[in-house]
């Protein structure tokens, strides 16, 4: 009795194992891999209504920088009709696509290492309506002098992440591709 | 060959015709125009509203070629974010004017940016007709 216990355990420790291999060999180990090497950053914008909605006026900012609870404000159907003094309104099926792509990729729901680190960094307190607002960015450009950005006719304001980051349309903003216009040689 | 000729002639005025004016999207729109009232649309009247510079909130002088520029085959540039907008020309950007809502809706942003004030039917279809002819 005791025997037949043993064996029917070392069946299921194999056939366990069998499957687990299977499974890596059906690619998921490959998935996981170039999953595991690309979180370093943000995830990139995959969605076309917001790429073509947010990215008219502005470089389209990837729902990665931002909490949940900042979208859910900065989305909401007045909010648009003054956003930053423009008017961003869209249409009610437009809205309702956008805002869901956005809570649905925000910070928090983020596994890529900047988007937890923002997540963290907004856990506690307000929202913030802007990147520019959250402490961990903030942190990340305390040096740069105010001439190389506001007094930058290339650049204007910390918030045209994409004027300095060559590569933000792809979610990458490490030190590698960043370069301010007309100041070649700071880092 | 006379035959061949008059074929011709008529694809060339066909392509001659849809370059000038006109997608199905600035159908719709003008259609919708009249139907408001307006008429006789004009691309001279068009350009004036266009360059017409009025004193903005933010207390600097603004028109539609603050951001879109004055050469319409070029890239224009938004006023305050700096981002690249693609050349407003048909010529020169075969994707414009192509889809009604994209146009209703950046009317009414812009007129209200830069006149204070949405645009007429009228002015709508002035613009329209100016902005195709380039
Ligand atoms: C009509 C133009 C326009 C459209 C369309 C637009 N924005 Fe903006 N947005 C702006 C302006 C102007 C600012 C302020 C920039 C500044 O302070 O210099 C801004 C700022 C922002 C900021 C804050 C950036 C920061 O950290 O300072 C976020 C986030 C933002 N927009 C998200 C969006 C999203 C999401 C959409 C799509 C629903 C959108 N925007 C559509 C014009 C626009
Ligand atoms: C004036 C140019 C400029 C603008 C605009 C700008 N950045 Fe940066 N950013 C830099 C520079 C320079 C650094 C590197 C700072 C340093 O020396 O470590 C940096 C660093 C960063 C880092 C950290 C990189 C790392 O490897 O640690 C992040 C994240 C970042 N920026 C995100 C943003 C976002 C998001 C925006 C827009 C809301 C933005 N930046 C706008 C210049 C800019
Ligand atoms: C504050 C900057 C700004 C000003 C001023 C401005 N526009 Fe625009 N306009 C934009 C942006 C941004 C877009 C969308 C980006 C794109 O289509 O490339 C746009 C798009 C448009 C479109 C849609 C074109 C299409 O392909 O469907 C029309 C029409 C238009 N603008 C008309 C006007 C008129 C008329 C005025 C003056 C009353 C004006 N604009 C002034 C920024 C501006």
């Amino acid at each position: 009795m005791k025997n037949t216990g043993k064996l029917k355990a070392t069946l299921l420790a194999i056939a366990l194992l069998l499957s687990s291999s299977t499974a890596l060999a059906d690619g998921n180990f490959w998935q996981w891999l170039v999953t595991f090497s690309r979180q370093k950053e943000v995830q990139p914008v995959t969605n076309k209504a917001y790429q073509e909605e947010c990215g008219s006026c502005h470089f389209a900012y990837p729902p990665g920088l931002l909490p949940g609870k900042s979208w859910a404000k900065l989305l909401e159907d007045k909010g648009l009709n003054d956003h930053f003094g423009e008017n961003a309104s869209l249409d009610a099926d437009t809205l309702k696509e956008i805002r869901d792509y956005a809570m649905e990729n925000a910070a928090e729901k983020s596994n890529f290492k900047r988007s937890r680190k923002i997540a963290l960094a907004t856990e506690e307190g307000d929202a913030p309506l802007r990147i520019t607002e959250v402490r961990y960015i903030k942190r990340k450009h305390h040096d740069i002098p105010e001439k190389m950005i506001k007094g930058n006719k290339d650049v204007k304001s910390r918030s045209y992440c994409n004027a300095c980051h060559t590569k933000a349309e792809k979610g990458i903003f490490d030190n590698d591709t960043v370069s301010i216009p007309n100041y070649p040689d700071y880092d | 060959m006379k035959n061949l000729f008059t074929v011709m002639a008529l694809i060339g005025a066909l392509f001659a015709a849809s370059a000038a004016s006109a997608t199905p999207a600035t159908n719709t729109l003008f259609a919708k125009y009249k139907a408001a009232g307006a008429s006789g649309f004009s691309a001279e009247r068009g350009q004036k509203v266009w360059t017409k510079e009025l004193l903005s909130e933010s207390g600097e002088m603004m028109s539609c070629t603050t951001c879109h520029g004055k050469d319409l085959g070029k890239e224009g540039k938004h006023h305050k974010t700096g981002k690249l907008i693609k050349p407003m020309a048909p010529s020169a950007n075969a994707e414009r004017f192509t889809d009604a809502k994209k146009i209703e809706k950046w009317f009414k942003r812009n007129c209200n940016d830069v006149l204070g004030r949405e645009c007429t039917a009228q002015e709508k279809g002035d613009i329209l007709t100016f902005l195709l002819s380039q």
